[in-house]
């Protein structure tokens, strides 16, 4: 097995996810590579050693700075051709997914996404997909090489394992279609807010709150149990509540004891964010909402019926 | 400005596995994909703003899927082309997105939108293999898009922040829930959906193949979570938290 990791990073870091994937790909044998791509990225290739990196191949070029999927999918469609590879693998997020599924249509190779898992059964790579809200899990494969696989994000910690890898360029040749795409501003977000990480309640809202304006139920009640508010991605594009307080695959990933989802449907998007909370109780008004697969206890009810009640219990039982 | 959606049936109400097949049961009630009812919703936006235009469904699934497109056609789509084919019952990526770009190949439309995800299979990912097959440029998780001097133009969320990024017509964009709020169809919308072209094609029709690379090989049990509960509000749903918490300490 030769295996490839598309190693993303992030202002000058490695991240953590696609760090954990290298770690899984070396745990499973074979040779690992890693495939980093940017501009003035050089100097990360050798710390991908330090993660089970055998070998990096580093595309580095100017043109390939912004973070684009297109001119990536390029790159990684002739490593994968040169080298011999037979296996590519992904940390899940907004741009890994663009690649892995890019890349699969350009060699016309399978794609497993959301595994939580990968192992060799009698010789075959077999991957482990939650469907279903996580009610039952699927075990994947593919008919032949090369095999592509994304990994729900967080899956794997990314723990040292020690080792130098080899560092590699590899010739930078770009389709024309992947540069027709450009990236024409790049906003970061302020890392300011309450440290939801660190937080042992969260009281988070959703769409089903139905308007900015009942996000102040939710503080009332995160206020109560001494927690901190959090948000779903859908409230925070609509502009309800700041990005700092965004819980998700494309915000924070939060474990605390105690989650209240409000107004939450569970999208997989949010899931992957608060899944490792120790109890999770959910009031949502749509009995179907995934939420209620994975809640500790789902309330079906009016948010705004249930959570001001509940907020008057809290305090009167807090201060008694 | 023509724009193709590309929308897809799910199945309504509870999912369940078929244990033979270890596929989605798509033998019951379906419903427009939610996910897809926002970029119906950006479409026919953008459509009226430029005060013309063809909004067409692009879709591949059982022939009851036509009830779905249904449901677009009344929110003020076009036209409507079904790929319903037996050999594409077993499509994943590599086949879905070979068979989507064939028929946008053939419609050649300006803008090709995407809804964020499947509700069923949790998918999302099939815009930038179809983008890949067209060779168009494209741009995903949009939460706010313009179309001008031949651009589109879509700001979009990522794990670091916020992006802008433009690229010229013709283009692919998913977008996402966040991008507005889809409309109900409109009694006369209903009415109007009977009468609207709709268009069912083989894979032989199209002169193309599905197939797949990935294989479902079995189903398994996933790892407990505990006990969950559910209950209804009865009135005393805060009362019913409350002790929860307490007894798990949690107060």
């Amino acid at each position: 097995m030769t295996t490839l990791v598309f190693l993303e990073h992030h202002e000058g870091e490695l991240q953590k996810g696609s760090l954990g994937v290298l770690v899984k790909a070396a745990s499973l044998g074979g040779e690992v590579t890693g495939v980093l791509v940017g501009s003035d990225v050089r100097a990360l290739a050798e710390q991908a050693g330090k993660f089970g990196a055998a070998k990096v191949y580093v595309a580095d070029d100017a043109s390939l700075g912004a973070p684009l999927p297109q001119p990536r999918v390029d790159v990684l469609a002739s490593v994968v051709r040169d080298q011999g590879i037979d296996t590519v693998l992904f940390a899940a997020s907004v741009l890994g997914a663009d690649i892995a599924s890019g890349l699969a249509a350009r060699l016309d190779a399978g794609l497993n996404w959301d595994l939580v898992d990968l192992a060799q059964q009698d010789g075959e790579l077999v991957g482990k997909r939650p469907a279903l809200g996580d009610s039952v899990y699927v075990d994947v494969g593919w008919t032949g090489p090369p095999r592509l696989a994304l990994f729900r994000s967080g899956t794997f910690d990314p723990v040292e394992t020690g080792g130098t890898a080899q560092v590699e360029d590899v010739p930078v040749q770009l389709e024309e279609h992947s540069q027709i795409a450009t990236m024409i501003e790049q906003a970061h977000a302020e890392s300011e807010g309450p440290n939801l990480e660190e937080a042992d309640v969260i009281v988070a809202g959703g769409r089903g709150l139905g308007g900015p304006e009942n996000f102040t139920l939710v503080e009332g009640l995160a206020q109560a149990l001494g927690g901190a508010v959090g948000a779903t991605r859908a409230v925070v594009d609509a502009g309800w509540y700041p990005y700092s307080t965004q819980i998700g695959q494309t915000g924070k990933t939060v474990s605390p004891k105690l989650y209240v989802a409000c107004g939450i449907s569970g999208a997989i998007q949010h899931k992957v964010g608060m899944q490792s909370a120790g109890t999770i109780v959910a009031i949502n008004k749509d009995p179907n909402a995934p939420i209620f697969e994975f809640a500790d206890l789902g309330v079906v009810g009016d948010v705004h019926q249930v959570v001001p009640k509940l907020t008057e219990l809290v305090k009167q039982r807090r201060g008694a | 400005m023509k724009i193709a959606v590309c929308v897809k049936q799910v199945p309504e109400g509870n999912r369940r596995l078929d244990p033979s097949t270890k596929r989605l049961d798509r033998s019951g009630e379906g419903a427009l994909n939610p996910f897809d009812t926002h970029a119906v919703e950006e479409a026919l936006r953008l459509r009226d703003a430029a005060g013309g235009g063809e909004v067409v469904l692009v879709s591949m699934g059982p022939q009851k899927t036509v009830d779905a497109l249904r449901k677009a056609l009344a929110m003020g789509a076009d036209r409507a082309v079904l790929v319903s084919d037996e050999g594409a019952a077993n499509a994943d990526l590599v086949g879905t997105s070979r068979v989507l770009a064939a028929v946008l190949e053939r419609e050649g439309a300006d803008l090709v939108l995407f809804g964020q995800q499947a509700a069923d299979g949790d998918g999302a990912v099939l815009w930038a293999a179809v983008a890949e097959r067209l060779r168009r440029p494209v741009i995903s998780q949009v939460a706010e898009l313009t179309v001008s001097d031949g651009k589109a133009r879509g700001k979009r969320q990522t794990e670091f922040g916020y992006d802008v990024i433009q690229a010229p017509l013709p283009a692919v964009v998913a977008v996402s829930d966040a991008i507005n709020e889809p409309r109900y169809p409109s009694l006369k919308g209903i009415m109007g959906a009977k009468t609207k072209p709709q268009e069912t094609l083989s894979l032989s029709e199209l002169g193309v193949e599905a197939g797949a690379k990935t294989e479902v090989l079995a189903l398994s049990e996933p790892p407990p979570r505990g006990d969950t509960r559910k209950i209804e509000d009865n009135g005393n749903a805060a009362e019913q938290i409350v002790e929860f918490l307490a007894e798990k300490r949690l107060l």
